[in-house]
Protein backbone atom coordinates (compact mmCIF):
# COMPACT_ATOMS: atom_id res chain seq x y z
CA UNK A 1 0.00 0.00 0.00
CA UNK A 2 1.84 2.79 -1.38
CA UNK A 3 0.80 6.76 -0.41
CA UNK A 4 1.85 9.92 -1.86
CA UNK A 5 1.95 12.36 0.49
CA UNK A 6 1.88 16.31 -0.39
CA UNK A 7 2.60 18.47 3.13
CA UNK A 8 1.63 21.96 2.57
CA UNK A 9 3.44 22.29 -1.07
CA UNK A 10 4.41 25.81 -2.59
CA UNK A 11 5.88 25.70 -5.70
CA UNK A 12 6.90 29.18 -7.17
CA UNK A 13 8.85 30.28 -10.44
CA UNK A 14 10.02 34.12 -9.94
CA UNK A 15 7.17 35.81 -9.62
CA UNK A 16 4.38 33.14 -10.30
CA UNK A 17 3.11 30.93 -8.38
CA UNK A 18 2.02 27.39 -9.59
CA UNK A 19 0.86 25.54 -6.75
CA UNK A 20 -0.16 27.84 -3.45
CA UNK A 21 0.25 25.45 -0.15
CA UNK A 22 -1.59 22.43 -1.26
CA UNK A 23 -1.30 19.28 1.02
CA UNK A 24 -3.32 16.27 -0.67
CA UNK A 25 -3.05 12.27 0.36
CA UNK A 26 -2.84 10.20 -2.87
CA UNK A 27 -3.90 6.94 -1.86
CA UNK A 28 -4.11 3.32 -3.40
CA UNK A 29 -6.91 3.54 -5.67
CA UNK A 30 -7.01 5.80 -9.12
CA UNK A 31 -7.40 9.27 -8.29
CA UNK A 32 -8.19 12.02 -10.86
CA UNK A 33 -6.26 15.35 -10.65
CA UNK A 34 -8.44 17.39 -12.43
CA UNK A 35 -7.95 21.51 -13.31
CA UNK A 36 -7.87 23.71 -16.63
CA UNK A 37 -4.54 23.67 -18.53
CA UNK A 38 -1.91 25.64 -16.15
CA UNK A 39 -3.93 25.35 -12.99
CA UNK A 40 -0.51 23.59 -11.32
CA UNK A 41 -1.45 19.65 -12.59
CA UNK A 42 2.09 19.22 -14.11
CA UNK A 43 3.82 21.13 -11.31
CA UNK A 44 2.35 18.54 -8.43
CA UNK A 45 2.97 15.53 -11.02
CA UNK A 46 6.79 16.78 -11.51
CA UNK A 47 7.08 17.15 -7.79
CA UNK A 48 5.87 13.39 -7.16
CA UNK A 49 7.73 12.61 -9.89
CA UNK A 50 10.71 13.60 -8.46
CA UNK A 51 11.90 16.03 -11.34
CA UNK A 52 11.34 19.67 -9.49
CA UNK A 53 11.46 20.41 -5.89
CA UNK A 54 8.69 21.86 -4.07
CA UNK A 55 9.60 25.75 -3.05
CA UNK A 56 8.03 24.90 0.16
CA UNK A 57 6.62 21.67 2.09
CA UNK A 58 7.25 17.91 1.20
CA UNK A 59 6.85 15.31 -0.76
CA UNK A 60 7.09 12.02 0.14
CA UNK A 61 6.30 8.53 -1.06
CA UNK A 62 5.78 6.17 2.33
CA UNK A 63 7.63 9.09 4.24
CA UNK A 64 10.34 8.94 2.22
CA UNK A 65 11.18 12.77 0.56
CA UNK A 66 11.18 11.88 -3.56
CA UNK A 67 13.30 14.88 -4.10
CA UNK A 68 16.95 13.34 -5.16
CA UNK A 69 15.65 9.89 -4.11
CA UNK A 70 16.16 8.04 -7.15
CA UNK A 71 15.68 4.63 -4.70
CA UNK A 72 11.95 6.20 -5.15
CA UNK A 73 11.88 5.09 -8.68
CA UNK A 74 11.73 1.46 -8.08
CA UNK A 75 8.48 2.11 -7.02
CA UNK A 76 7.32 4.86 -8.68
CA UNK A 77 6.09 4.03 -12.80
CA UNK A 78 5.62 6.95 -14.37
CA UNK A 79 4.09 8.43 -17.86
CA UNK A 80 4.65 11.59 -18.52
CA UNK A 81 3.08 13.94 -21.21
CA UNK A 82 5.85 14.36 -23.63
CA UNK A 83 5.64 11.93 -26.73
CA UNK A 84 9.08 11.37 -27.45
CA UNK A 85 10.69 8.54 -26.30
CA UNK A 86 13.83 6.33 -27.77
CA UNK A 87 12.35 7.17 -31.82
CA UNK A 88 15.70 4.69 -33.02
CA UNK A 89 14.43 1.94 -30.72
CA UNK A 90 11.64 -0.76 -31.37
CA UNK A 91 8.64 -0.99 -28.69
CA UNK A 92 10.60 -3.84 -27.11
CA UNK A 93 13.80 -2.70 -27.34
CA UNK A 94 12.42 0.73 -25.57
CA UNK A 95 10.03 -1.50 -23.01
CA UNK A 96 13.51 -3.81 -22.46
CA UNK A 97 16.11 -0.77 -21.74
CA UNK A 98 13.65 0.54 -18.88
CA UNK A 99 13.78 -3.00 -17.23
CA UNK A 100 17.34 -3.03 -17.34
CA UNK A 101 17.26 0.38 -15.81
CA UNK A 102 15.28 -0.47 -13.12
CA UNK A 103 17.75 -3.55 -12.51
CA UNK A 104 15.76 -6.81 -12.92
CA UNK A 105 16.53 -10.09 -12.75
CA UNK A 106 14.98 -10.97 -15.84
CA UNK A 107 14.24 -7.74 -18.02
CA UNK A 108 13.14 -10.53 -20.74
CA UNK A 109 10.23 -12.01 -19.03
CA UNK A 110 9.35 -8.40 -17.28
CA UNK A 111 9.91 -7.05 -20.92
CA UNK A 112 7.25 -9.49 -21.97
CA UNK A 113 5.13 -9.50 -19.35
CA UNK A 114 4.24 -5.59 -20.18
CA UNK A 115 3.86 -5.87 -23.57
CA UNK A 116 1.47 -8.24 -22.96
CA UNK A 117 -0.59 -6.35 -20.63
CA UNK A 118 -0.59 -3.34 -23.12
CA UNK A 119 -1.80 -5.85 -25.57
CA UNK A 120 1.14 -4.58 -27.48
CA UNK A 121 3.17 -7.83 -27.95
CA UNK A 122 2.43 -7.67 -31.56
CA UNK A 123 3.87 -4.86 -32.95
CA UNK A 124 6.78 -4.52 -30.18
CA UNK A 125 9.09 -4.91 -33.54
CA UNK A 126 8.53 -1.65 -34.97
CA UNK A 127 10.15 1.53 -34.13
CA UNK A 128 8.53 3.38 -32.13
CA UNK A 129 9.01 6.45 -34.93
CA UNK A 130 6.28 4.53 -36.33
CA UNK A 131 3.31 4.16 -33.43
CA UNK A 132 0.10 5.72 -33.51
CA UNK A 133 -0.59 8.18 -30.81
CA UNK A 134 -2.36 5.38 -28.73
CA UNK A 135 0.35 2.90 -29.39
CA UNK A 136 2.67 5.25 -27.96
CA UNK A 137 0.87 5.51 -25.39
CA UNK A 138 0.75 1.56 -24.21
CA UNK A 139 4.15 1.22 -25.00
CA UNK A 140 4.78 4.63 -22.26
CA UNK A 141 2.53 2.14 -20.14
CA UNK A 142 4.02 -0.93 -20.87
CA UNK A 143 7.73 0.99 -19.86
CA UNK A 144 6.39 2.24 -16.69
CA UNK A 145 5.00 -1.10 -15.59
CA UNK A 146 7.54 -3.56 -16.21
CA UNK A 147 8.75 -3.23 -12.44
CA UNK A 148 6.20 -3.79 -11.09
CA UNK A 149 5.19 -0.48 -9.14
CA UNK A 150 3.08 0.12 -6.58
CA UNK A 151 2.57 3.86 -7.74
CA UNK A 152 1.65 4.93 -11.16
CA UNK A 153 1.49 8.24 -12.64
CA UNK A 154 -0.11 9.69 -15.66
CA UNK A 155 0.40 13.05 -16.73
CA UNK A 156 -2.26 13.92 -19.04
CA UNK A 157 -2.75 10.46 -20.54
CA UNK A 158 -5.89 10.12 -22.62
CA UNK A 159 -4.50 13.16 -24.60
CA UNK A 160 -4.84 13.04 -28.34
CA UNK A 161 -6.41 9.05 -27.87
CA UNK A 162 -9.73 8.17 -29.84
CA UNK A 163 -11.90 7.03 -27.95
CA UNK A 164 -11.32 3.42 -28.31
CA UNK A 165 -7.63 3.97 -27.64
CA UNK A 166 -9.00 5.81 -24.54
CA UNK A 167 -11.55 2.97 -23.35
CA UNK A 168 -8.87 0.03 -23.42
CA UNK A 169 -6.43 2.71 -21.49
CA UNK A 170 -9.15 3.30 -19.08
CA UNK A 171 -9.85 -0.36 -18.51
CA UNK A 172 -6.10 -0.89 -18.07
CA UNK A 173 -5.94 1.71 -15.22
CA UNK A 174 -9.26 0.39 -13.61
CA UNK A 175 -7.13 -2.56 -13.52
CA UNK A 176 -4.04 -1.28 -12.04
CA UNK A 177 -6.39 0.55 -9.37
CA UNK A 178 -8.31 -2.53 -8.91
CA UNK A 179 -5.08 -4.49 -7.79
CA UNK A 180 -4.54 -2.14 -5.04
CA UNK A 181 -2.00 0.08 -7.11
CA UNK A 182 -1.96 3.88 -5.80
CA UNK A 183 -3.13 5.19 -9.77
CA UNK A 184 -2.86 8.80 -10.32
CA UNK A 185 -3.60 10.74 -13.62
CA UNK A 186 -3.86 14.01 -14.92
CA UNK A 187 -6.99 15.42 -17.01
CA UNK A 188 -8.44 18.83 -18.05
CA UNK A 189 -10.71 17.17 -19.52
CA UNK A 190 -14.17 16.46 -17.18
CA UNK A 191 -15.37 12.95 -18.74
CA UNK A 192 -12.25 11.32 -18.59
CA UNK A 193 -12.25 11.97 -15.24
CA UNK A 194 -15.82 11.37 -14.29
CA UNK A 195 -15.01 7.97 -16.37
CA UNK A 196 -12.54 6.50 -14.34
CA UNK A 197 -11.44 7.81 -10.95
CA UNK A 198 -13.05 6.89 -8.04
CA UNK A 199 -11.75 10.24 -6.29
CA UNK A 200 -10.80 13.77 -7.79
CA UNK A 201 -8.87 16.54 -6.43
CA UNK A 202 -9.59 19.27 -8.34
CA UNK A 203 -6.88 22.02 -8.54
CA UNK A 204 -7.75 25.48 -9.86
CA UNK A 205 -5.17 28.71 -10.44
CA UNK A 206 -2.64 26.43 -8.10
CA UNK A 207 -4.76 25.81 -5.09
CA UNK A 208 -6.32 22.50 -4.14
CA UNK A 209 -10.32 23.57 -4.62
CA UNK A 210 -12.05 20.11 -3.96
CA UNK A 211 -11.54 16.22 -2.90
CA UNK A 212 -13.41 13.20 -3.10
CA UNK A 213 -15.97 11.54 -5.07
CA UNK A 214 -17.33 14.08 -7.64
CA UNK A 215 -20.94 14.15 -5.73
CA UNK A 216 -19.42 14.68 -2.40
CA UNK A 217 -17.35 17.79 -4.22
CA UNK A 218 -20.34 18.72 -5.71
CA UNK A 219 -22.57 18.81 -2.19
CA UNK A 220 -19.40 20.47 -0.69
CA UNK A 221 -20.78 23.67 -2.73
CA UNK A 222 -24.17 24.37 -0.96
CA UNK A 223 -24.49 27.75 -2.35
CA UNK A 224 -24.88 26.65 -5.68
CA UNK A 225 -28.38 25.29 -7.48
CA UNK A 226 -28.82 21.86 -7.50
CA UNK A 227 -31.13 20.59 -10.52
CA UNK A 228 -33.44 17.67 -9.92
CA UNK A 229 -35.74 15.56 -12.14
CA UNK A 230 -38.47 14.31 -9.74
CA UNK A 231 -41.26 11.86 -10.86
CA UNK A 232 -43.98 11.56 -8.06
CA UNK A 233 -47.52 10.37 -7.99
CA UNK A 234 -48.79 13.88 -7.81
CA UNK A 235 -46.62 16.10 -9.71
CA UNK A 236 -48.31 19.53 -9.13
CA UNK A 237 -48.86 19.02 -5.38
CA UNK A 238 -45.36 18.28 -4.75
CA UNK A 239 -44.67 21.68 -6.86
CA UNK A 240 -46.69 23.73 -4.51
CA UNK A 241 -45.61 22.27 -1.42
CA UNK A 242 -41.74 22.72 -2.72
CA UNK A 243 -41.85 25.86 -4.13
CA UNK A 244 -43.16 27.06 -0.43
CA UNK A 245 -39.75 25.82 0.91
CA UNK A 246 -37.35 28.05 1.16
CA UNK A 247 -34.83 25.45 -0.09
CA UNK A 248 -36.85 25.11 -3.34
CA UNK A 249 -35.53 28.27 -5.89
CA UNK A 250 -37.60 27.79 -8.86
CA UNK A 251 -39.27 24.58 -10.64
CA UNK A 252 -40.59 23.57 -13.82
CA UNK A 253 -43.64 20.82 -14.79
CA UNK A 254 -42.41 19.46 -17.63
CA UNK A 255 -45.44 17.78 -19.54
CA UNK A 256 -43.38 15.68 -22.21
CA UNK A 257 -41.34 14.22 -19.56
CA UNK A 258 -43.76 13.73 -17.01
CA UNK A 259 -41.78 15.25 -14.22
CA UNK A 260 -41.05 17.93 -12.49
CA UNK A 261 -37.58 19.75 -12.82
CA UNK A 262 -37.01 21.48 -9.72
CA UNK A 263 -33.60 23.79 -8.82
CA UNK A 264 -32.74 23.49 -5.70
CA UNK A 265 -30.64 26.00 -3.30
CA UNK A 266 -30.09 24.33 -0.26
CA UNK A 267 -28.33 21.14 -0.86
CA UNK A 268 -28.92 19.69 2.77
CA UNK A 269 -32.62 21.29 3.33
CA UNK A 270 -34.31 20.29 -0.01
CA UNK A 271 -32.79 16.25 1.14
CA UNK A 272 -34.21 16.59 4.52
CA UNK A 273 -37.52 18.50 3.00
CA UNK A 274 -38.13 16.44 -0.19
CA UNK A 275 -39.20 13.13 1.74
CA UNK A 276 -41.00 14.86 4.53
CA UNK A 277 -43.54 17.34 2.23
CA UNK A 278 -43.79 14.40 0.28
CA UNK A 279 -45.07 12.06 3.55
CA UNK A 280 -47.43 14.89 4.87
CA UNK A 281 -49.11 15.52 1.27
CA UNK A 282 -49.16 11.72 0.89
CA UNK A 283 -47.42 11.79 -2.70
CA UNK A 284 -45.59 8.68 -3.91
CA UNK A 285 -41.98 9.64 -5.08
CA UNK A 286 -41.15 8.01 -8.27
CA UNK A 287 -37.98 9.00 -9.48
CA UNK A 288 -35.37 11.52 -7.93
CA UNK A 289 -31.99 11.94 -9.83
CA UNK A 290 -30.02 14.85 -10.49
CA UNK A 291 -29.98 15.70 -13.57
CA UNK A 292 -26.76 17.91 -13.72
CA UNK A 293 -23.97 16.11 -11.92
CA UNK A 294 -21.73 16.44 -14.51
CA UNK A 295 -18.48 17.16 -13.83
CA UNK A 296 -18.76 19.91 -16.72
CA UNK A 297 -21.14 22.22 -13.84
CA UNK A 298 -18.84 21.01 -10.80
CA UNK A 299 -15.84 22.36 -12.50
CA UNK A 300 -17.28 25.67 -14.07
CA UNK A 301 -18.45 26.22 -10.76
CA UNK A 302 -15.38 26.03 -9.23
CA UNK A 303 -13.26 27.77 -11.88
CA UNK A 304 -15.87 30.82 -11.53
CA UNK A 305 -15.53 30.44 -7.85
CA UNK B 1 29.65 2.93 -3.89
CA UNK B 2 27.88 4.69 -7.46
CA UNK B 3 29.09 3.01 -10.35
CA UNK B 4 31.02 4.67 -13.22
CA UNK B 5 29.30 2.61 -16.33
CA UNK B 6 25.98 1.57 -16.74
CA UNK B 7 25.83 -0.60 -20.06
CA UNK B 8 22.13 0.40 -21.13
CA UNK B 9 22.37 3.74 -20.73
CA UNK B 10 25.83 3.22 -22.63
CA UNK B 11 24.20 1.37 -25.51
CA UNK B 12 20.77 4.18 -25.56
CA UNK B 13 23.33 6.57 -26.10
CA UNK B 14 25.77 5.07 -28.42
CA UNK B 15 22.42 4.60 -30.47
CA UNK B 16 21.62 7.83 -30.77
CA UNK B 17 24.89 9.45 -31.67
CA UNK B 18 25.86 6.73 -34.90
CA UNK B 19 22.24 5.99 -35.91
CA UNK B 20 21.56 10.02 -37.15
CA UNK B 21 22.79 11.95 -39.64
CA UNK B 22 24.68 13.47 -36.50
CA UNK B 23 27.47 10.31 -37.67
CA UNK B 24 27.41 10.98 -41.43
CA UNK B 25 28.43 14.89 -39.88
CA UNK B 26 30.91 13.28 -37.64
CA UNK B 27 32.64 10.73 -40.61
CA UNK B 28 33.42 14.02 -43.18
CA UNK B 29 35.48 15.64 -41.15
CA UNK B 30 38.01 13.18 -40.53
CA UNK B 31 37.55 11.68 -44.66
CA UNK B 32 37.89 15.39 -44.92
CA UNK B 33 41.43 15.47 -42.93
CA UNK B 34 42.46 12.29 -45.15
CA UNK B 35 41.60 13.87 -48.17
CA UNK B 36 43.65 17.05 -47.31
CA UNK B 37 46.16 14.73 -45.98
CA UNK B 38 46.69 12.97 -49.42
CA UNK B 39 46.33 15.84 -51.42
CA UNK B 40 49.21 17.61 -49.40
CA UNK B 41 51.73 14.16 -49.54
CA UNK B 42 50.83 14.24 -53.94
CA UNK B 43 51.35 17.36 -54.34
CA UNK B 44 54.55 17.97 -51.40
CA UNK B 45 55.93 14.78 -50.78
CA UNK B 46 56.58 14.22 -47.51
CA UNK B 47 57.10 17.38 -45.41
CA UNK B 48 57.42 17.97 -42.11
CA UNK B 49 56.18 21.90 -41.93
CA UNK B 50 52.90 20.67 -44.09
CA UNK B 51 52.70 17.83 -41.53
CA UNK B 52 52.58 19.69 -38.72
CA UNK B 53 50.36 22.43 -40.03
CA UNK B 54 47.66 20.22 -42.13
CA UNK B 55 47.33 18.32 -38.00
CA UNK B 56 47.60 21.40 -35.85
CA UNK B 57 46.09 24.02 -38.13
CA UNK B 58 43.41 21.87 -39.33
CA UNK B 59 43.08 18.75 -37.52
CA UNK B 60 43.91 19.74 -33.81
CA UNK B 61 41.98 23.44 -34.20
CA UNK B 62 38.91 22.57 -36.30
CA UNK B 63 38.39 18.93 -36.55
CA UNK B 64 38.86 17.69 -32.93
CA UNK B 65 36.74 20.64 -31.37
CA UNK B 66 34.26 20.12 -34.33
CA UNK B 67 33.50 16.09 -33.66
CA UNK B 68 33.63 16.86 -29.82
CA UNK B 69 30.94 19.46 -29.75
CA UNK B 70 28.57 16.85 -31.96
CA UNK B 71 29.65 14.03 -29.72
CA UNK B 72 29.78 15.47 -26.23
CA UNK B 73 26.56 17.35 -26.84
CA UNK B 74 24.84 14.89 -28.68
CA UNK B 75 25.46 12.04 -25.93
CA UNK B 76 22.90 14.23 -23.86
CA UNK B 77 21.12 17.43 -25.28
CA UNK B 78 18.86 16.08 -27.59
CA UNK B 79 17.39 13.71 -24.92
CA UNK B 80 16.75 16.76 -22.93
CA UNK B 81 15.54 18.98 -25.79
CA UNK B 82 12.79 16.57 -26.48
CA UNK B 83 12.06 15.20 -22.91
CA UNK B 84 12.78 11.47 -23.71
CA UNK B 85 15.49 12.15 -20.68
CA UNK B 86 12.92 11.72 -18.16
CA UNK B 87 13.16 7.49 -18.96
CA UNK B 88 16.55 7.13 -18.11
CA UNK B 89 16.02 9.70 -15.01
CA UNK B 90 13.16 8.00 -13.62
CA UNK B 91 14.83 4.90 -12.93
CA UNK B 92 17.34 4.05 -9.88
CA UNK B 93 20.20 4.90 -11.40
CA UNK B 94 22.56 7.40 -9.58
CA UNK B 95 22.57 10.39 -11.97
CA UNK B 96 26.66 10.43 -11.54
CA UNK B 97 26.25 7.13 -13.56
CA UNK B 98 24.45 7.89 -16.02
CA UNK B 99 26.97 11.17 -16.47
CA UNK B 100 29.91 9.13 -16.12
CA UNK B 101 28.45 6.82 -18.35
CA UNK B 102 27.56 9.32 -21.21
CA UNK B 103 31.32 10.76 -21.25
CA UNK B 104 32.73 6.78 -21.44
CA UNK B 105 30.40 7.42 -24.44
CA UNK B 106 31.46 10.54 -26.04
CA UNK B 107 35.17 9.71 -25.54
CA UNK B 108 35.13 6.48 -27.29
CA UNK B 109 33.11 8.44 -30.14
CA UNK B 110 35.11 11.46 -30.77
CA UNK B 111 37.63 9.33 -30.16
CA UNK B 112 36.80 6.72 -33.67
CA UNK B 113 36.28 9.92 -35.43
CA UNK B 114 39.56 11.89 -34.70
CA UNK B 115 42.62 9.84 -33.18
CA UNK B 116 42.83 7.00 -35.75
CA UNK B 117 42.22 8.90 -38.69
CA UNK B 118 44.85 11.79 -37.16
CA UNK B 119 47.26 9.16 -36.78
CA UNK B 120 46.92 7.71 -40.57
CA UNK B 121 47.28 11.84 -41.76
CA UNK B 122 50.20 11.93 -40.20
CA UNK B 123 51.31 8.81 -41.75
CA UNK B 124 50.78 10.12 -45.03
CA UNK B 125 51.72 13.12 -44.66
CA UNK B 126 55.04 12.71 -43.65
CA UNK B 127 55.50 8.59 -42.25
CA UNK B 128 55.43 9.95 -38.59
CA UNK B 129 58.95 11.44 -39.28
CA UNK B 130 59.91 13.64 -36.00
CA UNK B 131 57.08 11.89 -34.43
CA UNK B 132 54.76 14.10 -35.53
CA UNK B 133 52.06 12.21 -36.39
CA UNK B 134 52.28 10.29 -32.70
CA UNK B 135 52.59 13.46 -31.34
CA UNK B 136 49.28 14.94 -32.30
CA UNK B 137 47.85 11.58 -31.85
CA UNK B 138 48.61 12.00 -28.11
CA UNK B 139 46.97 15.20 -28.57
CA UNK B 140 43.89 14.88 -29.95
CA UNK B 141 42.97 11.92 -27.24
CA UNK B 142 43.63 14.44 -25.03
CA UNK B 143 42.06 16.91 -26.24
CA UNK B 144 39.30 14.44 -27.10
CA UNK B 145 38.58 13.62 -23.45
CA UNK B 146 38.82 17.02 -22.19
CA UNK B 147 36.47 18.41 -25.03
CA UNK B 148 33.63 15.07 -24.19
CA UNK B 149 33.49 16.51 -20.65
CA UNK B 150 33.34 20.34 -21.28
CA UNK B 151 30.59 19.46 -24.05
CA UNK B 152 28.73 16.92 -22.17
CA UNK B 153 28.18 19.88 -19.19
CA UNK B 154 27.27 22.25 -21.49
CA UNK B 155 24.54 19.98 -22.99
CA UNK B 156 23.24 19.83 -19.61
CA UNK B 157 23.60 22.74 -18.41
CA UNK B 158 22.48 24.52 -21.82
CA UNK B 159 19.65 24.84 -24.16
CA UNK B 160 21.71 26.13 -26.69
CA UNK B 161 25.11 23.71 -26.25
CA UNK B 162 25.82 23.51 -29.94
CA UNK B 163 25.97 27.05 -30.31
CA UNK B 164 27.65 27.74 -27.77
CA UNK B 165 30.27 24.70 -27.81
CA UNK B 166 31.16 26.14 -31.46
CA UNK B 167 31.56 29.79 -30.75
CA UNK B 168 33.95 28.16 -27.68
CA UNK B 169 35.31 26.23 -30.51
CA UNK B 170 35.82 28.05 -33.65
CA UNK B 171 35.52 31.99 -32.38
CA UNK B 172 37.58 31.62 -28.81
CA UNK B 173 40.24 29.17 -29.15
CA UNK B 174 40.88 29.16 -33.29
CA UNK B 175 40.18 33.01 -33.73
CA UNK B 176 40.80 34.53 -30.76
CA UNK B 177 43.76 32.02 -29.43
CA UNK B 178 45.63 32.71 -32.92
CA UNK B 179 45.24 36.48 -31.76
CA UNK B 180 45.65 36.87 -28.36
CA UNK B 181 47.89 34.63 -26.82
CA UNK B 182 46.78 35.10 -23.14
CA UNK B 183 43.77 32.80 -24.55
CA UNK B 184 45.52 30.01 -24.54
CA UNK B 185 45.97 29.54 -20.93
CA UNK B 186 42.02 28.82 -21.64
CA UNK B 187 41.99 26.66 -24.19
CA UNK B 188 41.98 22.83 -24.61
CA UNK B 189 43.44 23.34 -27.79
CA UNK B 190 46.92 24.46 -26.48
CA UNK B 191 46.51 22.32 -23.46
CA UNK B 192 46.90 19.70 -25.34
CA UNK B 193 49.07 20.66 -27.95
CA UNK B 194 52.17 20.94 -25.17
CA UNK B 195 51.77 17.00 -25.11
CA UNK B 196 52.11 17.19 -28.73
CA UNK B 197 55.63 19.93 -28.11
CA UNK B 198 57.06 17.59 -25.73
CA UNK B 199 56.53 14.32 -28.19
CA UNK B 200 58.01 15.57 -31.12
CA UNK B 201 61.21 15.86 -32.37
CA UNK B 202 62.40 19.47 -31.44
CA UNK B 203 63.16 20.24 -35.36
CA UNK B 204 59.60 19.42 -36.11
CA UNK B 205 58.67 23.16 -34.51
CA UNK B 206 55.76 22.17 -32.68
CA UNK B 207 55.21 25.00 -30.06
CA UNK B 208 52.16 25.53 -27.49
CA UNK B 209 51.60 28.97 -25.41
CA UNK B 210 51.18 26.81 -22.16
CA UNK B 211 53.58 24.81 -20.35
CA UNK B 212 53.55 20.91 -19.86
CA UNK B 213 52.51 20.90 -16.42
CA UNK B 214 50.05 23.94 -16.72
CA UNK B 215 48.80 21.97 -19.58
CA UNK B 216 48.59 19.01 -18.13
CA UNK B 217 46.95 19.94 -14.43
CA UNK B 218 44.17 22.56 -16.78
CA UNK B 219 43.28 19.20 -18.88
CA UNK B 220 42.45 17.21 -15.90
CA UNK B 221 40.90 20.11 -14.21
CA UNK B 222 38.51 20.53 -17.07
CA UNK B 223 37.86 16.77 -17.59
CA UNK B 224 37.22 16.26 -13.72
CA UNK B 225 35.30 18.71 -13.05
CA UNK B 226 32.67 18.77 -16.04
CA UNK B 227 31.72 15.39 -15.44
CA UNK B 228 31.26 16.32 -11.89
CA UNK B 229 29.51 19.07 -12.52
CA UNK B 230 27.65 17.64 -14.85
CA UNK B 231 26.64 14.70 -12.82
CA UNK B 232 25.54 17.27 -10.06
CA UNK B 233 23.52 19.69 -12.30
CA UNK B 234 21.67 16.35 -13.58
CA UNK B 235 20.92 15.05 -10.33
CA UNK B 236 19.04 18.26 -10.21
CA UNK B 237 17.42 17.87 -12.93
CA UNK B 238 14.28 19.63 -13.23
CA UNK B 239 10.92 20.35 -15.65
CA UNK B 240 10.01 23.94 -15.71
CA UNK B 241 6.27 23.01 -14.59
CA UNK B 242 3.00 23.68 -16.65
CA UNK B 243 3.43 24.62 -20.40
Amino acid sequence: MAVIRIENVSRWFGNVVAVNDVSIDITPGITGLLGPNGAGKSTLIHMMSGFLPPSTGRVTLDGDVIWHNTEAYRRIGLVPETETTYEFLDGREFVRANAELQGLDDPGAATERALETVEMTAAADRPVSTYSKGMRQRVKMASALVHDPAVLLLDEPFNGMDPRQRMHLMNLLRRMGEEGRTVLFSSHILEEVEQLASHIEVIVAGRHAASGDFRKIRRLMTDRPHRYLIRSSDDRALAAALIADPSTQGLELDVTEKALRVEAIDFHRFAEQLPRLARENDIRLLTVSPSDESLESVFSYLVSA
Amino acid sequence: MTAIYHPTVARLTFRALLGRRRALIMALLPMLLLAIAIAVRALNGADDRAAATVLGGFALAAMVPLVGVIAGTGAIAPEIDDGSVVYLLSKPVSRQTIITTKFIVACAVTGLFTVVPVYVAGLILNNNSQQIAFAFTAATAAAVVAYSAIFLLLGVVSRNAVVIGLIYALVWEALLGSLMPGVGNLSVQQWSLTLAEQIAASGANVTSTVSLTAGSILLVIATVGGVWYAGRRLASFSFAGDH
